[in-house]
């Protein structure tokens, strides 16, 4: 019995300490119906996209408050991209400045969410975004 | 396309892939299995299983760092396949066995793989065999598997595992506990993880006892006449101590595995029953694709009018696609 799920890992790259989003997110994810990998705090780069790698997700959402999302991201997505994991989509959440988004959907960030966004909007944007694959 | 040669060259990403297709049973997933299944049963499979919060995970890891720096030997290829439940309600599920497994980073002898139960209730999912199966061909020396936190009768690793490590803490219930059927029974090693936590003496003393108690009532010895004596094993896996003890048994009880002849017999039993297992759900696949639709809603109806018992409502179908074919 053929059964697909989305698999999503959702990391916290950085030094920060607050995991609250990266979780509430994860588990509205799970109610979604999809397959949560959750690093949990402190993730270099590297350990991010080897998960991502390991796992073989459909999507990765990245949570970021400390303001290193400009050193962090581009430096996931290229390490994502050297693996062969480029096509991959890849979300992002946190505190991000609005002038910081064009740069990080230029290095291929599908979405960016800021504080206030609705669960089901990401939940639906990736399943749209995965699906038709 | 999964290459099967990709993956036998140690390419991380086919073989992820490939894990992917293994575990949605994916006919490409079964044709690469047909083409690795002649390079399997050399890796020696590990169940670590045990009740939700007594550390399994943080176990797992730091076994995992032995095999990377043994006592003794060569450094081992180690693959950790983590299982957590599904819910029974959307089929989603949260994944959060590498929390505790994050030195491994970086390490390309580890490669760890969460998987989520879909709704298999034993405590490892329903394509945990399989997937351990694709690790084996890829050349990894170890599989370490963990189960979903699980209660007294999740005892499908036994199956799989040549050898079962079950993880107790301290406080998690009286001597009747400990000798009820189920879980400790099928236990080669039993570690009490949080040794440093009150009561670990405790909880080691009624382990021993039980054990005791069932000594001679574990499974029968193939040959040589001689047995495994499960062991108690103290153990903190943050600090960490007890974990190079760990380590050695299970090396042991492989050795002892191989020298009674029991590998090749748990073996063999863990394919009996894989192979039970796949006949029955193809069997009832092919069944459920011919069978007739009037027939199946007249069964139906006179099961839900009361007017033929379960039982008797299988005879009668079981007799309808007989005839018809």
């Amino acid at each position: 019995m053929p059964e697909k799920k989305i698999r999503i890992l959702i990391a916290k790259p950085g030094l920060d300490g607050h995991d609250r989003g990266a979780k509430v997110v994860a588990r509205a994810l799970r109610d979604a119906g999809m397959e949560v990998i959750y690093t949990g705090l402190r993730q270099t780069p590297e350990m991010v996209a080897e998960a991502a790698l390991q796992e073989d997700v459909d999507a990765v959402g990245l949570s970021i408050l400390s303001g290193a999302h400009m050193g962090l991201v581009p430096r996931i997505m290229d390490l994502l991209k050297a693996e062969g994991m480029g096509g991959v989509h890849v979300f992002l959440g946190g505190i991000i400045p609005e002038e910081d988004i064009p740069e990080l959907k230029a290095c291929g960030v599908a979405e960016v969410y800021g504080p206030g966004t609705s669960t089901e909007k990401i939940a639906t944007d990736i399943q749209a975004a995965v699906r038709p694959a | 396309m999964v290459s099967v040669k990709a993956i036998l060259e140690g390419d991380r990403r086919a073989l992820a892939r490939l894990l992917t297709l293994v575990e949605n049973d994916d006919p490409q997933g079964r044709a690469a299995l047909n083409e690795l299944y002649p390079r399997t049963g050399k890796a020696h499979v590990v169940g670590i299983t045990g009740a939700p919060g007594t550390g399994k995970s943080s176990f797992t890891n730091q076994l995992a760092r032995i095999y990377r720096n043994p006592p003794s030997g060569e450094p081992r290829q180690v693959a950790i396949v983590a299982v957590d439940p599904s819910s029974p309600f959307t089929g989603g599920a949260l994944l959060g066995d590498r929390v505790r497994m994050k030195d491994h980073s970086g390490d390309a002898g580890v490669f760890i793989r969460s998987m989520a139960s879909r709704g298999a209730v034993g405590g490892i999912a329903r394509a945990t065999a399989a997937v351990t199966q694709v690790l084996d061909a890829a050349g990894f020396d170890a599989v370490l598997v963990e189960t979903v936190g699980a209660g007294q009768s999740e005892v499908e690793i036994a199956r799989l595992a040549h050898t079962t490590i079950v993880v107790e803490a301290p406080g998690m219930g009286d001597d009747i506990q400990a000798i009820k059927a189920g879980i400790l029974e099928i236990a080669d090693i039993l570690v009490v993880n949080k040794a440093d936590l009150p009561g670990a003496e405790r909880t080691e003393q009624v382990l021993r006892a039980s054990l005791e108690m069932g000594a001679g009532s574990r499974r029968p010895v193939v040959t040589g006449g001689e047995t495994w004596t499960p062991t108690v094993l103290k153990a903190q896996s943050l600090n960490p101590v007890g974990i190079i003890e760990a380590y050695d048994l299970i090396q042991d009880h492989r050795a002892y595995l191989e020298r009674t002849g029991e590998w090749r017999l748990r073996d063999r039993e863990r394919l009996d029953s894989e192979l039970e297992d796949l006949l029955k759900e193809e069997l009832f696949r092919r069944w459920v694709e011919g069978k007739s639709e009037s027939n199946w809603q007249a069964a139906l109806d006179a099961l839900y009018a009361r007017e033929r018992s379960p039982y008797q409502t299988v005879e009668i179908l079981l007799k309808q696609s007989s005839d018809q074919s």
